[in-house]
């Protein structure tokens, strides 16, 4: 299926969340998770399935001020 | 010596991590100063994230998330709640933004997300401008920590509203304050600091500094000063001249 991972369609053979980020290579990294919009913590990535179409966000610590 | 919901800090110096040359002067930005936070943010994974997270684990000071960027309370929310869990702590540097070009914070948004994230544990410490009664909601809300703004981000203009900010502090004795933003030199921290605010927190005074290693330990230092100074009562300023010299026994020449 395709699905929008920080704004860019990306191909997802993986069912669930959890799943895709193991498969776009965030398996073990240090990332919070939105599913169209709303926060996704990391514990429900197992059991968030994903449909075609659906929005992620991957984020990661970054500087700020 | 107010807290910050719970945390005594070793120094009244909050630094931003971000616009630096490289992490390394970064780092050496950090160990000159002698900051106690470290206010970081949430991006979009590209590939250096996890680089940047244990290099900020290694400074060994306290995380301050931000929701920089957001011009909703809808977003800073979300945006709150990914910081929590990536950097396992309930503090929230809450910024919602109200214009574009003066990066002036939206009261109304920025409330509206302190009431909904204070129920949920987090310890917010909201960017406000410098207004007594949104200080007061925000109070209300369960904010314990309030962050006024020194002047517009990254302007470096100093403390623009000095009447506003002194009456500021004193209409709330027991809360906890941060001057955020707009300082340019040290001696804008000092100033903070001799107001009786309890930290400074600033960023591109430092990044862009042509040597902000120099730059953040200057900032430590005055910031220190600045507390040194408030707690030494400062003297009340008079319009005229009184002499320090003893007058008497002056010679009849």
């Amino acid at each position: 299926m395709r699905i929008d991972v920080n704004g860019e369609m990306q191909e997802v053979t993986g069912a669930t969340v959890a799943a895709a980020l193991a498969e776009l290579g965030w398996g073990d990294a240090k990332v919070a998770t939105a599913l169209n919009g709303e926060f996704l913590p990391a514990a429900a990535r197992d059991g968030q399935t994903l449909k075609d179409g659906d929005r992620l966000e991957v984020l990661a610590p970054m500087q700020g001020g | 010596m107010r807290d910050f919901y719970g945390v005594t800090l070793d120094s009244p110096l909050m630094l931003g991590t971000a616009q630096y040359p490289s992490p390394a002067v970064m780092e050496a930005a950090f160990r000159a100063s002698g900051a106690s936070v470290a206010t970081v943010s949430l991006r979009r994974e590209t590939g250096g994230g996890q680089a940047f997270w244990q290099m900020i684990k290694g400074l060994g000071v306290h995380v301050l998330p931000n929701t920089a960027g957001c011009y909703s309370a809808r977003e800073a929310i979300t945006t709150a709640r990914m910081a929590r869990e990536v950097f396992e702590t309930n503090w929230i540097k809450l910024e919602v933004i109200g214009h574009a070009d003066t990066l002036q914070p939206d009261p109304f948004g920025t409330l509206e997300a302190a009431e909904i994230l204070t129920a949920e544990g987090f310890e917010v410490f909201p960017y406000m401008t410098e207004d007594q009664v949104l200080a007061q909601r925000l109070v209300d809300a369960g904010c314990r920590v309030l962050m006024p703004w020194g002047s517009p981000i990254g302007s470096g203009l100093g403390l623009n509203n000095r009447y506003g900010l002194k009456t500021l502090r004193a209409a709330f004795p027991d809360i906890p304050m941060v001057v955020d933003a707009g300082l340019g030199l040290p001696s804008h921290a000092a100033d903070a600091m001799e107001m009786g605010f309890d930290a400074v927190l600033l960023n591109t005074a430092v990044a862009q500094a042509g040597d902000p290693a120099a730059m953040a330990e200057a900032f430590g230092l005055a910031a220190r000063a600045g507390v040194l100074a408030a707690k030494a009562d400062p003297m009340a300023p008079r319009d005229m001249a009184v002499p320090s010299t003893p007058v008497i026994g002056k010679a009849w020449l």
